[in-house]
């Protein structure tokens, strides 16, 4: 039969725990039984090959979308997606969405009283090329206030949906800006309980990204988990 | 040398603009895919028992023939929940899927749920109510017997070709969910 080499199994601390009881939702939804341990069988091991949908240009330049120009800070977001021994995820879809420059989300539930803008909708996608990398042109989010504890607010974040080669990479993420005060009060990113791993989330500015008289530039590089060696390999 | 992959973050309860939009991702099995066609439909309840109207469900299932990523079968399937918890997929019975040493393992759909409050996605799998070979599944042998039945979609009396299919999220009776 089918011969599978399973992925690796994240590292201790390197990923939340369903309960998180700062992060108010999370008490009514994290599961209270353990997790069934399963072995890797071939339904975990395939995944869609790339993307559902068809990737037109104006998918990953999010400032290019409708008439005019979205309101804001003009950034360029790009990074690598690369596998836990560094090899980059080809032709992989990543989806991102983000709330416009005042903090709000083109959403129906958002109700944050802040204006929406006619020129951002804040959806975007693309996929990796074939050395892992992704590339969007957006305007810098803003934060917003939530209603988990009083004074709550979220720091500016993109979200990240990724697919990568398999059912188990499957990723959903978020991106941070550095130096964010709101960071720290961030129970969404504190659910991350190791601090080197809750840094990953955080993107660099990126002096050589940034695009003279036009956009900042942040890199925001991804690790999705990767295949065991093979004995052959070690 | 080896990196850590990056830490999951939750889906928040705002992704359906970007995410969901496409509501063809509602079927599975183009009109050409062989097989029995079937409704899906699965409904996610929270720890109260109240439908969880802020979550999206991706699937991820075989062929008729138990064969993945076939050219006239995408097998991918993603939809919202709507008010009442729920959304219904179109698709075909998947076929038995080979497994460990042998052993095929008994028609299933894998699922991602995603949802505000999930720091993580909860993923878990389908199987089909009567169908013989859950007898003879390698993962429904790990699950604990008095808990299978989380894993099974049932007919739906009304409705033939339609299966329903409910994830009881943190509570005693709550859905097998896998370490994977
Ligand atoms: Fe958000």
């Amino acid at each position: 039969m089918d011969k599978v080499i399973p992925y690796r199994r994240p590292e201790p601390g390197s990923q939340p725990d369903y309960l998180y009881e700062p992060y108010r939702s999370t008490v009514r939804r994290a599961p209270v039984r353990p997790l069934v341990f399963l072995p890797h069988t071939l339904s975990e091991l395939s995944g869609p090959i790339y993307g559902h949908h068809a990737i037109a240009e104006s998918d990953s330049d999010l400032t290019r979308q409708h008439a005019g120009e979205p309101l804001g800070e003009r950034i360029i977001v790009t990074g690598r997606v690369v596998d836990d021994r560094g090899r980059p995820v080809p032709h992989t879809l990543v989806e991102i969405w983000q709330t416009n420059a005042a903090g709000r989300y083109r959403h129906a539930k958002d109700n944050h009283p802040a204006p929406l803008d006619p020129n951002f909708s804040g959806a975007g996608r693309a996929l990796t090329d074939a050395h892992g990398i992704y590339r969007f042109t957006t305007i810098k989010p803003g934060a917003y206030p939530w209603r988990n504890h009083p004074n709550a607010w979220r720091p500016a974040h993109i979200h990240f949906s990724l697919f990568g080669p398999a059912f188990v990479t499957r990723l959903i993420t978020q991106m941070y800006f550095p130096g964010d005060p709101l960071l720290a009060h961030d129970p969404v990113l504190q659910s991350v309980p190791d601090e080197k791993a809750r840094q990953r989330l955080v993107s660099g500015f990126d002096i050589q990204v940034t695009e003279p008289e036009w956009a900042l530039g942040y890199r925001f590089d991804i690790v999705l988990r990767g295949p065991q060696a093979t004995p052959f390999e070690e | 040398m080896d990196l850590v992959p990056s830490p999951s973050q939750t889906i928040g309860p705002f992704f359906h603009f970007a995410l969901t939009v496409d509501r063809a991702l509602g079927c599975l099995a183009g009109p050409e895919a062989g097989g029995e066609r079937i409704h899906l439909a699965c409904r996610v309840l929270d720890g109260d028992g109240a439908p969880v109207s802020d979550a999206m469900i991706e699937l991820w299932q075989a062929d008729a023939q138990g064969l993945y990523n076939q050219p006239a079968f995408r097998g991918f399937g993603r939809l919202p929940t709507n008010e009442e918890g729920c959304c219904v997929f179109e698709t075909v019975k998947p076929g038995r899927v080979s497994g460990p040493e042998g052993v095929l393992q008994a028609p299933h759909v894998n699922v991602w749920l995603f949802a505000r409050g999930l720091v993580k996605g909860l993923c878990t799998r389908i199987y089909f109510a009567g169908d013989p070979a859950n007898r003879e599944d390698p993962v429904l042998a790990l699950v604990p017997e008095d808990r299978r039945d989380t894993l099974l979609a049932h007919p739906d009396r009304e409705n033939p070709g339609r299966w329903n299919f409910e994830i009881r999220l943190c509570s005693g009776s709550e859905t097998v969910f896998f370490d994977i």
